[in-house]
């Protein structure tokens, strides 16, 4: 094609060259998204714009992945999808980054006005569908708006507790004209968000640590998102106050660090659960009690404590459980507030009795000579150093990854936490690599969640992203067995996934390279090799039906009566 | 308890479900609501009086809050506050009836605003109290159809 040819038509600036113009201006380099009729306009524009595409195989992978790349680089994740069905193949996406509160933008294609309520063809109310799971979202009816309208959503879904914010743009709006406007930045009367907390409140919290006998922090994603991580990992150390954190609060702080506990609630650590049961001083940060957390007994979670909740989301305080002092503000402008007001806590019993719990209920398992899930983990920790980022799906694996991998730092485990989105793991590992192409991304998987967006090697390929996908196979749905084990009396039912595809030939047809781990000596030499490749390389460990993440709480009973493992008593 | 809430909204497309949604995803059964442009064009109020006991409320508020359209939540309920309701009543009446019921539409300052051949429709303002007890009076001759607005509230102006 010659190079007059491919120049811009002289037409009037468009909504959608006007969208990706704003979008440039924010700083976005990527939009993961998938093309079709009523985006057109879009991906003409997108021609000329600096911005990169990237093409996953299912408008749900698309959201998946601004959710990886947001997660791990902390910065917007932008998708596009076009009206209708693919408007509608987002919906899991969507709420899933909203549970986690994730900054994302979305964008969807929309009929054009005239034809909007007729159901005209491709035609979806995504505004109203994604009301409940956006943190706002815009239905755009005229171009001019457009350029006000991303300036806003950017600043919604950026500001405060992040969250996925939706804008709709019918098709004849991105064809409008768009005329220069004076770019103000986004003028939001209602919109408020918090930001430092009250000192007044922060002192009370102070003085609440240096009276507590047995205080423990209790950390969460909100640490994560407000970068709170070091002001934690100071605060820990100073005062010796223990941390335990929830699934989306590792890497918080080391797991390695002395003063870390290791996860609560469900399945996580004994001595987690007993030190939250014990304490009487719960220093909660960035965190909202969720069920999985507390087993859905408010009144019996840290029932000795005296609660003390900072959280950026004032409908966050008092939503589950009453704090005894509240502190509404960004967790680590609140965190570096408190430090200089805090000293070493005199809690050496309580360290002593926690160290005690710990040599008592340490996290193990009984390596029985088959491949054991919790070795590969650990095994795959020593490969990379713990220095990679960790992705993962739903299931078993997930709990085996959380317990069993050694997370360094903070935004380096990648997991569907609130939602629990199998089929999460592969599109979110192809966001986090798009978003740092020199680190190394581990996807830890299981044969049900992988085969739910399994469609994503060829991205893997098309990209050459080098994810390692460790792929735990034991030809059920793991934790559902688990489930059906434990309060079904092992009425299994609907569990064997009997018709598996040999995975190391899919990997092939997808010219992705794998291979098969049977044996528990084999695992190290296949960790070690596939993390020194700069290619995607899966490996399919085979692993037993039989094997069970504990410790255990069952939903509705307290910490105190939880499944202990470690001696093969499952 | 039922309690009452004030609620200054953008006034745009999409707000009403927005917030009728929210109050229903967080399991509250809204008893009524009404919507209307402020002084401010660009400005909506909403009352809505609600069953639910105070921590829950509190909940609600916050959520309100969090929704950007949202500009100002204010709890009526434990304010000193000017309660109105108004209500379309259409009463069966017969020659020996009709009357009766003038003379206690008359005792409660409802005004007569239209007449049928069998019946008359009486429109009531004032508190719910004061429209269930006229109800209560016009039952027994056979109330054929009504229709309420709902409360409005608004504070006492130096409380």
């Amino acid at each position: 094609m010659r190079d007059e040819e491919k120049k811009p038509p002289c037409f009037p600036r468009s909504g959608a060259r006007a969208l990706l113009e704003q979008l440039t201006a924010a700083g976005v380099e990527v939009i993961f998204g998938y093309p079709g009729g009523a985006v057109l306009t879009i991906y003409d524009a997108l021609l000329e714009s600096p911005i990169r595409h990237v093409l996953p195989r299912h408008e749900q992978s698309a959201v998946h992945a601004a959710d990886g790349y947001a997660r791990v680089s902390g910065r917007l994740g932008v998708c596009l999808a076009t009206s209708g069905p693919g408007a509608a193949n987002m919906v899991t996406g969507i709420a899933n980054a909203f549970m986690d509160s994730i900054p994302m933008l979305i964008i969807t294609g929309q009929v054009s006005t005239w034809l909007l309520g007729t159901d005209s063809f491709q035609e979806v109310d995504i505004t109203g569908i994604t009301m409940p799971i956006t943190k706002h979202n815009y239905l755009v009816k005229h171009a001019q708006d457009i350029p006000r309208v991303v300036r806003e959503a950017i600043h919604i879904a950026t500001t405060g507790r992040p969250g996925p914010v939706l804008i709709d743009l019918p098709r004849d709006v991105l064809d409008g004209e768009v005329k220069p406007e004076a770019g103000a930045p986004a003028e939001l009367k209602s919109y408020k968000y918090f930001s430092k907390g009250n000192l007044g409140q922060i002192k009370e919290a102070a003085k609440a640590l240096a009276r507590s006998q047995k205080p423990v922090i209790y950390a969460g994603g909100g640490i994560i998102i407000s970068g709170a991580g070091d002001a934690l990992r100071e605060l820990t150390e100073k005062t010796g106050i223990p941390v335990v954190t929830t699934l989306n609060g590792i890497g918080s702080i080391a797991a390695r660090h002395p003063n870390n506990l290791g996860m609560v609630g469900m399945h996580g650590t004994t001595t987690a659960n007993l030190a939250v049961h014990e304490c009487d001083l719960l220093l909660a940060v960035g965190v909202r009690f969720d069920d999985r957390v507390t087993s859905g007994l408010t009144e019996q979670f840290a029932p000795k404590a005296q609660v003390l909740h900072i959280d950026i989301d004032p409908a966050e305080i008092g939503k589950v459980l009453r704090p005894r002092i509240p502190i509404v503000g960004d967790a680590r402008l609140v965190l570096t507030d408190l430090l200089p007001l805090t000293g070493p806590c005199a809690i050496e019993p309580w360290r002593e009795r926690l160290r005690d719990w710990q040599k008592q209920y340490p996290l193990c398992y009984e390596p029985d000579g088959r491949l054991n899930p919790q070795l590969i983990m650990e095994a795959l920790g020593e490969a990379c150093g713990g220095e990679a980022c960790v992705v993962t799906d739903v299931g078993q694996h997930q709990m085996w990854a959380a317990q069993f991998y050694p997370v360094t730092r903070p935004r380096r485990f990648i997991t569907s936490a609130g939602l629990g989105t199998m089929g999460f793991g592969l599109p979110a590992a192809i966001g986090a690599q798009i978003a740092c192409p020199d680190d190394l991304i581990c996807l830890v998987t299981g044969d049900g969640s992988f085969q739910m967006n399994v469609q994503e090697l060829a991205t893997l390929r098309q990209y050459s992203l080098p994810v390692k996908i460790i792929l735990m196979n034991n030809g059920v749905l793991g934790m559902v067995r688990q489930m059906q084990q434990t309060f079904y009396r092992e009425r299994y039912n609907e569990i064997q996934l009997t018709a598996n595809p040999d995975f190391v030939a899919l990997a092939a047809a997808y010219g992705i390279r794998g291979l098969r781990v049977e044996k528990p000596a084999d695992t190290r030499p296949a960790l070690r090799e596939a993390v020194r490749t700069r290619e995607p390389v899966l490996l399919d460990f085979v692993i037993s039906p039989d094997e069970v993440v504990l410790p255990m709480i069952h939903p509705g009973k307290v910490i105190t009566e939880m499944l202990e493992g470690g001696e093969g008593d499952a | 308890m039922l309690r009452t809430i004030a609620v200054l909204v953008d006034n745009s497309p999409g707000v009403l479900a927005r917030i009728s949604g929210l109050f229903a995803r967080r399991g509250f059964n809204i008893y009524s609501l009404t919507v209307c442009q402020t002084e401010n064009p660009l400005i909506s109020l909403m009352i809505i009086v609600v069953e639910a006991d105070a921590e829950r409320i509190e909940q609600v508020t916050k959520q309100l809050h969090k929704q950007v359209v949202v500009h100002k939540v204010t709890d009526l309920t434990e304010m000193e506050v000017v309660n109105r309701e108004m209500a379309l009543v259409r009463v069966k009446v017969k020659p020996e009836t009709r009357l009766e019921i003038l003379q206690v539409a008359d005792v409660f300052r409802g005004r007569v605003v239209d007449l049928g051949r069998g019946s008359l429709t009486v429109e009531m303002t004032g508190d719910e109290s004061k429209i269930n007890a006229f109800l209560r009076a016009m039952r027994p001759h056979g109330v054929q159809e009504l229709v309420r607005t709902g409360r409005i509230a608004m504070t006492r102006a130096d409380s």
